[in-house]
């Protein structure tokens, strides 16, 4: 075991070995005349504003995997420090290992300077991290906090960019939130209004997009307070049929009440049976 | 694959000998991993971020110098090269993972966390070199 011997030292981080493994097997694949495995689609409505002295972040819970529902229930609105909050769209583990990453850094970045960390801090250290990565990390972000400077609010695009916006959305439900945000949206709103309009924001993504769906998560931050509300609320409640105005909702089920089809005629006939032999026979249990 | 984008990759780079080992991790060549063994394999990276990942700490310690010369003059980039090659010389036996924390202190990644420290750790590796064989190869006595 000559070879074995002087192993040279690796380094850590990401490994491509398979990467050329794959590509040899797709090429054997399509020689065969067969497809590999694409990826998966997947969808999202997440979404945030700033409002007179906070910020209010906003997601839907349905994790999408291609035609799949993958969960019902998922947590969309993740921690980065206690106050910043990080909304992800994309690549669920990839948003989920990010934020995890930059949670961890600026922890330990906050107890070396003692203080709590700032937006822009965060907002800097994943925009580097995600164009070193030249989006192959497939993390759509929105990032909202408040900090010594007030609420800021940025969303960051997997391949590195940032916008610093007071009212931004992601997702494949980004466009039908963004039509709530640009017709309701105000400077200087109230919480309660705030936050109704996040959620009209979300349950437009909801109902308009197929990628998103089931409950509306909130997630609102002020100067040294925290309310994560999840769920804030159900968009569809089971067995609670949508009339066709949104969110007047009515009891219901989705069966035909009796009486829906007419009965024209009704005839009954009775059948009478007569009893020409019975017998009895016992059972051998011997 | 056309030669011309190839040409791009390997352009520009640092020349990096052994970007994709023929031997794997048990000392036969892993066909089933790598491939027949060619020259092309052996020079071309097999995904686009294989060759700026590898790179990554040279090029940003590169850029990081520039920007100490610009700013302070020759003298801060080679007082501060002289300390990284004194605290590169700080080791473990060749055949144990060093911890580099000296390292990382001059370079400031102490207190970061990335995923070269969560992914693929060569601390935790499975495989280790004959100890012995490692010294020597070391000390350029094989």
């Amino acid at each position: 075991m000559a070879t074995l011997s002087v192993c040279q030292s690796q380094c850590g981080g990401f490994s491509f070995d398979y990467c050329k493994r794959n590509a040899l097997l797709e090429a054997e694949i399509t020689k065969l005349g067969c497809s590999v495995p694409a990826a998966r689609k997947t969808g999202t409505t997440i979404c945030g504003v700033v409002y007179k002295d906070g910020v209010v972040l906003g997601a839907d819970t349905r994790a999408t995997e291609g035609m799949i529902v993958a969960d019902k229930n998922c947590s969309k609105i993740h921690y980065i420090s206690p106050n910043i909050y990080c909304c992800g769209a994309g690549t669920a583990a990839d948003t989920e290992m990010t934020t995890q990453i930059i949670s961890s850094n600026l922890e330990l970045h906050s107890l070396s300077t003692g203080r709590l960390p700032r937006v822009a801090t965060a907002n800097r250290m994943l925009k580097q991290m995600l164009f070193r990565y030249q989006g192959y990390i497939g993390a759509a972000l929105v990032l909202g906090g408040v900090d010594c400077l007030g609420p800021h609010l940025y969303s960051i695009y997997p391949h590195g960019s940032t916008d610093k916006l007071p009212y931004v959305t992601m997702g494949s439900g980004s466009l039908a939130a963004m039509a709530v945000f640009e017709d309701r949206y105000k400077p200087d709103m109230e919480e309660e209004e705030a936050k109704q309009l996040v959620r009209d924001a979300i349950a437009a993504g909801i109902f308009n997009d197929l990628g998103s769906g089931s409950n509306i998560d909130l997630c609102v931050i002020t100067k040294g307070k925290l309310d994560y509300l999840r769920p804030h609320d159900e968009a569809n409640k089971k067995g609670v049929r949508l009339t066709a105005l949104e969110s007047a909702a009515e009891a219901g089920s989705y069966r035909y009440k009796h009486g829906t089809t007419g009965v024209l005629t009704k005839a009954v006939t009775p059948l009478h049976l007569e009893m020409v032999e019975e017998t009895i026979q016992t059972m051998d249990t011997s | 694959m056309n030669t011309r984008g190839l040409r791009s990759q390997l352009k520009d780079s640092v020349p990096v000998t052994g970007l994709c080992p023929q031997t794997g991790a048990y000392g036969v060549p892993d066909t089933l991993r790598k491939g027949f063994s060619s020259v092309k394999n052996e020079l071309v990276p097999s995904h686009p971020l294989e060759l700026s990942e590898k790179n990554f700490q040279l090029n940003q310690d590169k850029m990081n110098f520039s920007t100490l010369r610009n700013i302070q003059g020759l003298h801060a980039p080679l007082k501060l090269q002289m300390e990284y090659r004194a605290a590169k010389q700080i080791q473990r036996l060749p055949f144990l993972q060093s911890s580099n924390v000296a390292l990382d202190t001059l370079r400031g990644n102490d207190d970061s966390i990335g995923f070269e420290d969560i992914l693929n750790d060569p601390a935790q590796s499975e495989v280790m070199g004959e100890p012995h064989m490692m010294v020597e190869h070391k000390l350029g006595l094989l």
